[in-house]
């Protein structure tokens, strides 16, 4: 599927689109379909985010939104090498996965 | 140590000032992310891969105590509690809010420091030795044409939208311990015979850097009189910024204009521009030079003991591996090691700041310097302290006696912070370290210097490395190029790649074999680079990819 | 005769000169070289400023076309002008914006037509932010090393 991310513009933290608005959890991330280019310019023109893009990313077994790229993946949980700080409510089974 | 007047104060308060009103343009619309951006990066912000991150300026590396503390302040009050030291001797942090930064600034401002030129398309924070005013083998201290240097390129009306990033570093001893000669202008500060006695100067060199076509800057001019110095400095960036190639990103540093003219093309163009700046007269007063020099005075040494107590062999250990000889023979330059085995390369939390700081007030007249190898300096301790400092560093995790060694890892942020990077540095840097430390090989195999750099960008010196790691994707894996015989000091050389890449175990197994190369090869008092350097890299090759 | 180049003075947002703007149209580093009669010069960021060197005491206006805003090379043309003398208007036209306002005015420029009008008051308040300056540059303004050392 394909879903969007970004970073909000006040605070920079990494965003999912929600179907509705900007969420920082990943697994809140919905697919878009065809609608990626429309939601996008939208969004990023009235700074509800900063520079958004579509990514792809698939739906495991457990409910969890995947991203496809290493980055993306890196980005929904934190850095691998502080894994203290990673968004806190996220999935903690991510980390067999973000590599 | 050099101390704002009320004019740099106004300068850095205005541009605090200038930064906030950009902020708010941006966040009310008025300014595109597109226009936007160089402005940020101008003040050390970024967009990196989990929120903003700040870059802060730390002049030739140098700071004092309160310095030190504001930064662990600012650690705390708007990051997650620590900083990491870079490459280029500055200190970042990566947690941050766009709607603080301005607030950040201006807490900097308060103690003589900024985020000014931090990145961006413009002149870059000054470097220069670490060891300037303290190494015994120094021929002069370069930190007063470091600082003459910063503040013609703060702000320059000109220089400010080039078509690339643009770095100096500045030494003064035959030693180079700034990477020199890969910066995009290398300047050794140097003295030769005149009629009247000695007369001081800069050597210039033009065109080095690392990045995706590594190159080692040539000698563009052997002396440049001091009361000419700036004007030279800016004949030399006019040429790069209208003719510096602005088609192609990749393209676009000094040292691919000075490739493609040829050294001597670009040196007679700099020539032609120089004698005519000179008659325009953009030099500051000379005295200014003196003015600046004089906050640079040696600090009041005292003598006193010149050995110490070695009994303790943990102590005589890390004294033997991670002291510099001063020009003071009472005294030592001491390396505080940010690379503790497993841990995270220039990282140090805010408590370990403060405990640098406390340290340096105590036993280092108040001064710390932060290294190209991302590490902290107490340029200036008596020997008579030492044991002091070391108990302290050790009670805080800060007494690794590795300095040189192969735990003591260049290593760029890589994927788990910058958006620009391809793999993973950092857990790379863990796991080596930590396989060395406990093996106790590190002692054996001696001075190696170890880069990694998690994309070509080489923030992580790989091309400057004994052993050079450069991460790579490799189909949505990471991938990592392993790479000998390179080295960013005086005998500089750019490593060469030894083959095809590895994963993550297979790169941490390569330089395991590597180094068993060199240990079975290696001649008395030879070096890794050494050995290397005489033998070749085809017993490596055959080690890594023999059938 | 390429007379069609350039912003006319209805275009200049902000003028820090007394004399009359010219009322005509520019032309190109080119043209200009060939005509002996051209008053008014537009340079693009690839061409060579000092090709007019032997000619400003005929040129009433030079404008420096910034395409994109990150490319600085008018920068370096403005000065090089200033540095010879050149004492005629300094258009700086094209991506010219708030934050660029005040390094252009050191450069030289006096003359300023962005392609989108710019905030009133951010664009004043750009070119009031540095009170004091560290270099030497076309503005002739002393210089901060310049009023440490005042005898």
């Amino acid at each position: 599927m394909k879903i969007l991310t970004g970073n909000d513009l006040r605070s920079g933290a990494v965003t999912w689109w929600n179907g509705t608005g900007w969420s920082l959890f990943v697994d809140d991330a919905v697919d878009v379909g065809d609608d990626a280019e429309e939601i996008l310019a939208r969004e990023e023109a009235a700074r509800r985010v900063n520079v958004p893009y579509a990514i792809e990313a698939t739906i495991d077994a457990g409910g969890h939104v995947r991203p496809a790229h290493i980055k993306d993946r890196v980005r929904a949980l934190g850095p691998t090498v502080r894994r203290d700080l990673a968004v806190p409510t996220a999935d903690k089974t991510g980390w067999d996965w973000v590599i | 140590m050099y101390k704002y007047d009320q004019y740099d104060q106004a300068m850095v308060d205005a541009r605090v000032e200038e930064f906030r009103d950009q902020a708010r343009r941006r966040l009310e619309g008025k300014l595109t992310e597109d226009q936007f951006k160089p402005l940020r990066l101008m003040n050390g912000l970024y967009l990196q891969l989990h929120a903003y991150m700040l870059r802060v300026a730390i002049p030739y590396g140098t700071l004092n105590s309160r310095q030190m503390e504001a930064l662990a302040d600012i650690a705390e009050k708007y990051d997650r509690g620590y900083g990491h030291f870079t490459t280029r001797q500055n200190i970042q942090y990566n947690w941050i809010k766009l709607e603080d930064a301005a607030d950040i600034l201006a807490d900097l401002a308060t103690v003589e420091m900024h985020a000014i030129q931090t990145s961006g398309n413009c002149i870059r924070n000054i470097s220069a030795d670490h060891f300037a005013g303290a190494a015994a083998d120094e021929i002069i201290d370069p930190r007063p044409y470091a600082e003459l240097m910063r503040q013609w390129s703060s702000f320059h009306p000109e220089f400010t939208y080039l078509p690339r990033k643009f770095k100096i570093a500045v030494i003064g001893s035959e030693t180079d311990r700034a990477a020199m000669r890969l910066h995009d202008i290398g300047i050794r500060i140097v003295r030769r015979a005149s009629d009247s006695g000695a007369e001081v100067g800069a050597q210039f060199f033009a065109g080095g850097g690392m990045g995706r076509t590594p190159m080692i800057a040539p000698l563009i001019r052997d002396f440049v009189p001091l009361d000419q110095l700036i004007t030279y400095a800016e004949a030399c960036l006019r040429v790069y910024n209208r003719y510096g190639r602005r088609d192609n990103k990749y393209k676009a540093r000094i040292k691919i204009l000075v490739h493609e003219l040829g050294a001597a093309e670009y040196t007679r163009q700099v020539e032609e521009e120089f004698a005519h700046m000179l008659s325009v007269g953009v030099e500051p007063p000379h005295e200014e030079l003196a003015r600046i020099a004089e906050y640079f005075a040696p600090p009041a040494f005292v003598d006193g003991p010149k050995t110490l107590d070695r009994s303790d062999p943990d102590f005589a250990l890390w004294v033997d591996r991670n002291t510099h000889r001063h020009k003071h023979d009472a005294y030592v330059s001491a390396v505080i090691s940010l690379k503790p085995a497993g841990g995270i390369p220039g990282d140090a939390t805010a408590d370990q700041m403060r405990l640098m700081a406390r340290l340096a007030k105590q036993y280092s007249f108040d001064e710390l310097r932060v290294m190209h190898t991302q590490n902290v300096l107490l340029p200036h301790v008596r020997i008579a302290d030492l044991h002091a400092v070391w108990t302290a560093l050790e009670e805080a995790g800060l007494g690794s006696p590795n300095m040189d060694t192969i735990e003591d890892i260049i290593a760029c942020p890589g994927l788990d912070y910058c958006s620009l990077a391809n793999a993973r540095s950092i857990p790379l840097a863990q796991r080596i370290s930590e396989r060395f430390a406990q093996s106790g090989r590190t002692e054996i195999v001696g001075e190696l210097k170890l880069k990694i750099s998690g994309c070509i960008n080489a923030c992580g010196h790989h091309h400057a490395g004994h052993i050079g790691i450069l991460g790579v994707d490799k189909k949505g894996t990471e991938n990592y190029q392993l790479s000998l015989g390179g080295s960013e000091a005086e005998d500089v050389s750019l490593a060469k790649i030894t083959g095809p890449g590895f994963d993550e175990d297979g790169v941490i197994a390569a330089v395991e074999k590597v180094t068993d190369v060199y240990l079975a090869a290696r001649a008395d008092g030879e070096r890794f680079l050494d050995t290397y350097r005489r033998i070749g890299m085809e017993p490596f090759k055959e080690a890594l990819y023999g059938a | 005769m390429a007379h069609n180049l350039g912003t006319s003075p209805d275009e200049v947002q902000f003028r820090f000169r007394d004399d009359e703007p010219v009322d005509h149209g520019t032309v190109t580093v080119d043209s200009a070289l060939e005509q002996t009669n051209a008053n008014a010069v537009r340079i693009e960021p690839g061409d060579d400023a000092r090709l007019l060197l032997p000619f400003l005491d005929r040129l009433a206006l030079v404008e420096v076309n910034f395409p994109s805003f990150g490319d600085g090379r008018g920068y370096s043309a403005a000065r090089i002008l200033r540095e010879a003398g050149y004492a005629g208007e300094l258009r700086a036209v094209g991506q010219v914006l708030i934050d660029q306002l005040s390094h252009m005015r050191r450069c030289g420029f006096d003359s300023f037509a962005p392609d989108k009008r710019l905030d009133e008051e951010d664009a004043l308040r750009a070119f009031a932010t540095w009170e004091n300056v560290y270099q030497r540059a076309a503005d002739r303004r002393a210089t901060i090393a310049d009023k440490r050392h005042e005898a």
